[in-house]
Order: C-alpha cells, then structure tokens, then sequence
C-alpha cells in the first residue's frame, strides 16, 4: 500500500462508519408498530413521503450498474454501454401507469411482494410459487453486482490480496451490511441513502466539471477513444469497440434498453421500494422527477472515455489474475484525484453498493417468506415469526451474492445484471399484464413461463465467453444463433439481440395461444381475489382484511 | 392493455380500467429507441457527438411527457365514478 492508497483507505473507513452508526440508529426513525412485524420492517410501516422515497427508489436504481459497470463497458466497448441512458428516460413513461395500479391494489389487499399480487389475482399456488422463485434467483445476480462494484472500490485502495483471501475485504463490508439490515429492516437503507446520495453527487460534481477540462475537454476525449477503441485486439482480431453503434449492435442497443426498462419495476426491490411510498401521489412526483438521475447516469457513462483519454489501465485482479474493467472508473479517481478526495469518492461508490444490496435482499427474503415459507412450510406463521424469517433470509441472499461474485466472472460485470434481467423479464406477463386483464388463463402463463425461462437460460447457455469458449459469457445473441428445434429463421445474420427479449416474446406467444386454446375449450378460470375499485384506491381508503377478500 | 371490460362476473370484479388519450403521449418516449435516427457523429455540441447530446435531450421529452400526463389526468380520476369523494379526501 502506497501512502495515497492510506489515505484513501482512513477516509473511506471514517465515512464507512459513519453510515454503520446511521444503521443502527434507523431502527428508531419514524418507528410503528415494532420492527417484529414484517410490514414495518420490510415496508418501513407503508409511510414514506416523496423525499425518503426518492432517495429510496433512486438508491434501488442506481447502484455500482452506475458507477462501476455502465462505464467500464463503455471503456471496453463504447457507443453500446451508452444504452443506460435510454434505459432510464423509456423506463418511467413505461412504468407511470402499472406501478400506480400495483400500489393501489397492493394496499389494499396488504400485498408485500409480486407474488402476493399474482396469487390474490390468480389463485394459483404454482403459478404464484414460480413467480416468487423467479425473483428470488433473479435478484442474486444483481446483489453480486453490487459486491463486484464495492470489491473494485476495496481493491484500487489496494486491498488487492491473493486467493481466498483476496475477498476478505468484501466478507467484512457485507457483514456490516447484513448486521444492520438484520436490526433496522427497510429503514436503515432508507436513512443512508441520504447520505450515500449526497456523497454521490459531491463527487459527480467534481469529476464532470473537473475531468473533461483536465484531459483536453471533451472534443479531445471523444477523439482520442475513437481512436484507442478502433486498434484491432490482439487476441480477437477485431476493433474493440466505437463511438458510435455499429450495423450488428443497433438492435442489441434498443432492446437492451427496452429490456432493462421492462425489467426493473419487476425485481423484487423495486416493488418494495413503491409499496412503502404512503400515496399514489408520492409514487406520480417521484415519476416525474427520478429522471434528474439520469442526467448524472449518463455523465457517469462518459467517465469510461474519460479513462480511455486518461489512458487508465485496469487493475489484475489479486484473486483471478485478470484485467478487471470494473476498476476503470476507481483507477481513474485514484489517479486525478488528491488521495482524500478519492477516499470521498470510494465511499460513495462503496454505500452506493451497499444500500441496493440491503434493499435487494430484503425483498428477495421477503418473496422467501411470504410465498415460499408460509405458502408451504408453516402456513399458520404469526407477524412476528414472518418477520424473524424475513430477517433470517436476508442473510442467506446476501451470502449466496457472495458466493455468485467469488464463482462466477463475466468479462463485464454488467452481464450480471442482464442475465438477472433474462430471468425476471419471463414474470411480466403475470405480473404486469395481470395489472391489467385476467384474459391469460393461469395455465398459459405458467406454460409462457417454462417456455420462456427454459429458452432464455438455454440461450444465455450458448454464448460463449469473450475467449470463444464457455458458457454464459454475456446476454448478446447473434440471430443467425438463434435457432427454433433447428430451424433458424434468421439466417446467418450476426446482428445482435438481448437475450430476455427474446425470451420474453417467446413467452407470451406460448402464453396467449395457450390461452386461446383453454378458452375454446372452456376450461375453468381460477377465482380472481381483487375487485375493481382496488386498483385506484387512494390513502385514506378501507383496507380489506384476507377474508373479506374472497368474499367480494 | 385491452379497453374492453373482463367477461367474467360479478361487475366489480376485474380490471377497472380508466382511460384517457393524455396516456398516449406515454408512448413519445419510445421513439428514442430508433437508433438510425440518431446514430451520428455530427453536428457536435460542447466537443459531445450528436449521438450523446441528443439522448441527453431526450431526457427532458421524457420528463415532460410524464408530467404532462399527470397534470392532464389528475382531475378526470378525482371525478370519475363512486370515486369521487374518496379521490377528493386524499
């Protein structure tokens, strides 16, 4: 460790520590009923107004995907990684109206997760099991995000040990992490989230007006990574990357895009991150005005040219003994910045990771203990028994991200979270559909899932590593790859698609002809536990209790 | 996302859907996702290619499309139906 690297490391600590105490103390804020009940403690009690939810949503949102992996695929592949931007300013206008109707009929049937919605709407055990599975594995992938974008952080300080020991840093972060979250429940991210945003734009601040300026403005960056990107690589033979998209990744561009768009409101955390706004209108504002991130998403992107006019090479990785591009963005603040400034901006990037992580895990836990746990091990669980389950599985998540980080490593990290969004897509006709019409029987979406899933995973399976080799080595399938029971309709045509768009078309053609056919058969339809007027309901309207429900 | 009402009964059971022609400008957006229209190094703003810059503009038709939506809306949802008074309370 070089003096700098001291620096960077105490002030990193001392900020580190800082939101630990703020964790602790969350337990406090605003408390109800007792964090023994898992609407208090998974939901924070339902009573976030506009601010804590815009930080809370914002911090589901924007994650080390935004400081760590957006921009190192930039760095290593250009124009393409640029599709975040889009990503965020399609994903509100989609989602403006679907997440308003699940809020309305959430609370008032006292949902927690989209699997509770799907089983009220459907009355369909496998149906609502299947969904709560789903986001349960989709949402580790994106967790081991999280840590690969904190493990950059820890090993740019120069934590950057051999073997196993290698992630001992991260060990001792997530322990922190998941002590925490086990005491405080939803509040804890919710009160650091302030801080971490804060931090965040503080330091977005300083690189956006400070960077381009010292590496020549950005004329001169764009131009010398039009450059850099189009030198053949040694190993491919092909031009890394370019400043514009390409004849073959145009598609992949915008059903990445639309893809992640789709996607995000269907994750677990995202939902829990609506359910606990207070009001629709709180859910309407927070629409408007979440896209002010985007802004900074976007300039965070450019910080991969930056690196590439900075000529910042990314660190080996001390336990794989490989380039890491998701040190590109940490390389290059350790090497502008004084090293307290970089220590600021570690931490940011660092609590960044950390509030989605808890977040993320809360949710998957509770999709564990809500439909899987009391649907099926312990039907008669009381409030404070769901709750202590919730806690308890919210480590094994967390732990289990651990693990996908130290097993798996994709060339860019950011496939992690594609993958994780191939998987979550194939619940939208359940979850998202179903916000609008029962017209797709539950046995065709069930049919619509399996299809989906099964192709969507065997797809991810065909592609190979960035070497030639393997399997599950991105989320970007070539047409002419695709194949339908050896029928390939595309030829040999070598423009790239995203994978869960795929998945997710073949899901609903397989759901709606399913469908067709139950009902020109008559088969019998489930009962539908949700009335009408429940997808308006405002605050202030009657709640009703599980019985009333099937009543009607 | 059928306008039509679910063929199953009793009348409160369903969907409820409401609609307004102020949603279609949700679909505005969508146009950003038409890469050919913009993949273009050409004309440059502050040293950024057309490329970036005009999807940093989109970013602007996206919130004003969204908040054009729930202004226009507010007031026919506050008034529709039985709702009325509920809608006025919060």
């Amino acid at each position: 460790m070089t003096g700098g690297q001291v620096t960077e490391l105490v002030v990193f600590l001392i900020l580190f520590g800082l939101v630990t105490v703020l964790g602790f103390v969350a337990a406090r804020w605003k408390a109800g009923d007792g964090l023994n009940h898992l609407d208090e403690w998974a939901l924070g009690g339902r009573r976030f107004g506009g601010w804590v939810t815009w930080f809370l949503v914002g911090g589901d949102l924007y994650t080390a995907y935004t400081f760590v992996a957006v921009p190192a695929l930039v760095f290593g592949s250009g124009a393409l990684g640029f599709y975040a931007l889009p990503y965020t300013v399609v994903l509100y206008p989609i989602v403006f109206l679907p997440v308003l109707r699940l809020w309305s009929v959430s609370r008032t049937n006292g949902y927690v997760t989209p699997a509770d919605f799907v089983k009220g709407r459907y009355n369909s055990p496998l149906l609502a099991l299947l969904i709560a599975i789903t986001g349960i594995v989709a949402t580790m992938p994106y967790i081991a995000l999280q840590l690969a974008g904190l493990e950059s952080v820890l090993r740019t300080i120069g934590l950057n040990g051999h073997g196993l020991l290698g992630h001992l840093p991260l060990f001792v972060a997530f322990v922190v992490l998941a002590v925490y979250t086990y005491s405080s429940g939803l509040r804890a991210p919710a009160l650091i989230a302030f801080v971490k945003d804060i931090l965040i734009y503080l330091v977005i601040i300083v690189a956006i007006v400070y960077l381009p300026a010292h590496f020549g403005g950005w004329s001169h960056i764009f131009d010398q990574a039009a450059t850099t990107l189009a030198k053949k690589s040694p190993t491919t033979g092909k031009p890394a990357g370019s400043i514009l998209l390409t004849g073959t990744n145009q598609l992949q561009y915008a059903t990445l895009a639309l893809g992640s768009a789709l996607a995000l409101f269907l994750y677990p955390h995202s939902v829990t991150g609506v359910l606990a706004s207070k009001s629709r209108n709180v859910i309407k504002k927070n629409m408007i005005a979440l896209p002010a991130y985007s802004f900074v998403l976007g300039l965070l992107a450019l910080l991969g040219y930056v690196a590439i006019s900075a000529g910042v090479k990314p660190l080996v990785n001390g336990a794989t003994g490989k380039p890491d591009t998701n040190t590109v963005v940490p390389e290059l603040f350790a090497h502008t910045f004084p090293s307290w400034f970089a220590g600021v901006a570690f931490a940011a990037i660092g609590i960044g990771a950390l509030v989605p992580a808890a977040i993320m895990s809360i949710a998957a836990a509770n999709l564990w203990t809500r439909n899987i746990y009391k649907a099926y091990l312990h039907r008669g669980a009381t409030p404070a028994q769901e709750a202590r389950m919730s806690k308890l599985a919210s480590l094994v998540v967390k732990f289990g991200a651990v693990l996908f980080v130290i097993v798996i490593d994709p060339q860019f990290s950011i496939d992690l979270q594609l993958i994780g969004g191939v998987l979550i897509l194939q619940t939208l006709p359940s979850v998202a559909i179903a916000l609008y019409t029962r017209w797709l029987h539950a046995w065709a979406l069930i049919a619509g899932w399996v299809v989906g899933m099964g192709w969507g995973v065997y797809l991810l399976y065909t592609i190979p590593a960035a070497t030639g080799k393997g399997h599950f080595g991105g989320s970007a399938l070539a047409l002419g790859k695709l194949s339908i029971i050896g029928w390939h309709p595309f030829g040999t045509s070598t423009t790239q698609i995203y994978v869960g768009i795929v998945a997710l078309v073949a899901n609903l053609v397989v759901a709606v002809v399913v469908t067709a056919i139950l009902r020109a058969v008559k088969a019998p339809q489930t009962p539908d536990s949700t009335l009408a007027a429940d997808y308006h309901a405002e605050e202030g309207d009657p709640l009703r209790t599980p019985d009333q429900a099937l009543v009607g | 996302m059928s306008s039509a009402p679910p063929p199953h009964p009793p009348a409160d059971r369903g969907s409820g859907l409401r609609w307004s022609a102020w949603n279609l400008l949700l679909l505005l957006p969508l146009l950003m996702l038409v890469t050919p229209w913009f993949n273009r190094a050409t004309p440059r703003l502050a040293g950024l290619p057309f490329f970036y810059w005009y999807q940093f503009a989109f970013v602007i038709v996206g919130v004003a499309c969204v908040w054009i939506v729930y202004a226009m809306t507010r007031k026919p949802a506050r008034r529709a139906g039985s709702d009325a008074a509920k809608g006025a309370r919060s």
